[in-house]
């Protein structure tokens, strides 16, 4: 019964979650980048999606929806590539219809998150991303209860620059807190927006709320990642983003802030 | 279904259905006597307390979105704005967003707090006739964090809607958070009994949300709730400095208007996106007051004249005066 110990999660050495208060603000699309820049670096990744009501993610690694096989096991999981680096389990797979809306309370969810988090035969992997919808509700909560079992390594909050969307990551900080998972860091996405006419910058949404959020409570602030329209075009057409997104601009913003993740992930290894 | 009391023994039918009290997984269950009898399946009492209390309020619309960020607290807040600019209605502002309430900020009131009377709690007012209500006044710091499973959220949504105080109200305007969860299921049983005009929904013109909003939608005909139509919000962007327009959020499947064609919906228009309205929202002020000549104030403003006339054109059949 060693199985039922630790479970499918056994050989996977990191878990780290993506959260926050607020919707929209990039999370399933950092979620997807982050864990193209970790494949890049030689790492076996696997994505979570936990948004049951609306997961993002197999539609932005292009994946469309393949029928999800069992073994001995538990769900297999999904491969975004040929060499089988980037797993991914998403509750998109599970509709009959993808325009099908998922009215659920929560007990339900809370029900089949425990078996997305226990049931998919992950196999090897380095690290495994979490991807989560807005709130502080019962997703998060069934996941932490959930991962705890087993080993969160901590949470990685997205926010973007205005007020607005700080205050609602405050209290996702206020969450982390309260439920002991550890703050990996904070990413500020939709930072700036370079015009494709004259290269001029604007602030949309403001700048340097995460930088701010990160020193007022104390976190570590991981970087900030610009608007790419041409990614969100090329990513919306389903270009196929293993091809596409190292050579976007945002590539860079992503690695730097992939590689300070995995330093602080496997110093926490040693300790 | 949905419900399924959250501490009910594995494989409960459900307090609702036919099978209730008498599954065989009701058996050892302490409320099994209750199921059985039938008591449970009728309605929650506070459908009628709540159809009664609202019979002071003319019209109810919601504004939901499938997908986070899209720009709901936005524009329920300036939708109230704009209504409230006719001095001669009231206007109600209830933000159901029980874990990422952004209404208190974008409406200027961080900080408030509700006070308690002899006939229930009474909302903050921003002007005289612009009253708003959300579990921000009831936090005591912008840290706090409402870590809440469904039913507790469910709760505080039926006090909203029974305990506070709103009065004579011409619209009630009912933000959402994201996704067709607890608080939707909630909001739309509780005003059952009253009645809703219908629900604005918002997206913006990527595919991403739209995939999101399709369900919304979908989940909208679930349970029978109108559609006053659909706002494409962020709809391009024109750069401050050689005006430009650029497509942040590109509409590759044809953005809300061919979404709006395929379900048969009205598209109540586009909004652009504009740095200046998250400015005045983290600033708590009326971007429509702020900068009244911007084509997105102009956009909204309106939006909000084909909502007024949904509103006067519905309730003219059951309202004579």
């Amino acid at each position: 019964m060693d199985r039922s110990e630790k479970g499918n999660l056994s050989a996977v050495k990191h878990v780290v979650l993506v959260l926050s208060g607020k919707g929209g603000v990039g999370k399933s699309t950092i979620t997807t980048e982050l864990a193209l820049a970790l494949t890049h670096a030689g790492k076996k990744v696997g994505i979570l999606d936990v948004d049951l009501c609306g997961p993002s993610i197999p539609r932005m690694l292009r994946v469309g929806k393949p029928e999800v096989h069992q073994c001995d096991a538990g769900w297999v999981p999904v491969y975004a590539d040929a060499q089988q680096k980037l797993a991914l389990m998403s509750i998109g797979f599970l509709l009959e219809d993808s325009d099908e809306a998922v009215v659920w309370r929560g007990p339900k969810k809370t029900a089949l998150i425990g078996q997305f988090v226990s049931d998919v035969a992950w196999g090897e992997l380095d690290v495994l991303l979490v991807d989560t919808p807005p709130g502080t509700s019962d997703e998060h909560l069934a996941v932490v209860e959930n991962l705890r079992k087993h080993k969160v390594d901590g949470a990685v909050l997205v926010t973007t620059p205005q007020a607005v969307s700080t205050g609602d990551v405050r209290r996702e900080i206020t969450f982390c807190k309260k439920t002991a998972v550890k703050i990996l860091g904070i990413v500020e996405n939709m930072s700036g927006y370079v015009c494709p006419h004259c290269s001029e910058c604007s602030n949309i949404f403001s700048k340097g709320g995460g930088e701010e959020l990160a020193k007022l409570t104390g976190s570590v602030f991981l970087g900030s990642v610009p608007l790419d329209p041409l990614l969100t075009a090329r990513l919306d057409e389903g270009r196929d983003i293993l091809q596409v997104f190292p050579e976007s601009g945002t590539y860079t913003a992503i690695s730097d802030i992939a590689n300070t993740l995995l330093s602080s992930l496997e110093h926490t290894d040693t300790d | 279904m949905a419900d399924v009391p959250s501490d009910a023994p594995e494989h409960c039918p459900g307090t609702n259905s036919d099978q209730a009290g008498q599954s065989s997984s009701c058996q050892g269950c302490p409320n099994q006597n209750i199921c059985a009898s039938g008591a449970a399946k009728a309605p929650d009492p506070a459908i009628e307390e709540i159809r009664q209390k609202m019979t002071s309020v003319k019209h109810k619309i919601l504004v939901l979105s499938g997908k986070g960020g899209v720009g709901k607290s936005t524009f329920s807040a300036h939708l109230s704005h704009a209504l409230a600019s006719d001095d001669s209605k009231e206007i109600a502002l209830l933000d159901v967003d029980i874990c990422g309430p952004s209404i208190p900020r974008i409406m200027g009131l961080e900080g408030e707090q509700v006070h308690q009377s002899g006939s229930g709690w009474s909302p903050v007012y921003v002007e005289d006739n612009l009253a708003v209500m959300s579990i921000g006044f009831l936090l005591s710091s912008p840290d706090d964090a409402v870590i809440w499973r469904g039913p507790k959220k469910n709760g505080m949504i039926k006090q909203f809607l029974r305990d506070v105080d709103w009065g004579e109200v011409d619209y009630l305007i009912v933000d959402t958070p994201p996704g067709t969860s607890d608080e939707h299921l909630s909001i739309v049983q509780y005003l059952s009994g009253a009645g809703i005009d219908g629900a604005v929904i918002i997206t913006t013109p990527q595919e991403v949300s739209l995939q999101d909003v399709r369900k919304e939608i979908r989940f909208c005909k679930k349970v029978k709730l109108p559609i006053i139509g659909v706002i494409e919000n962020m709809s391009g962007f024109v750069c401050p400095k050689c005006k430009n327009t650029s497509q942040i959020f590109p509409p590759t499947t044809g953005g809300a208007q061919r979404m709006c064609e395929e379900l048969n919906l009205p598209l109540l228009g586009r909004v652009p996106l504009d740095p200046r309205i998250g400015k005045s929202c983290d600033e708590g002020k009326s971007f429509l007051t702020e900068v009244p000549e911007s084509p997105a104030a102009v956009a909204y403003q309106s939006i909000v004249q084909k909502i007024r006339d949904y509103c006067s054109s519905h309730s003219a059949s059951d309202d004579p005066c």
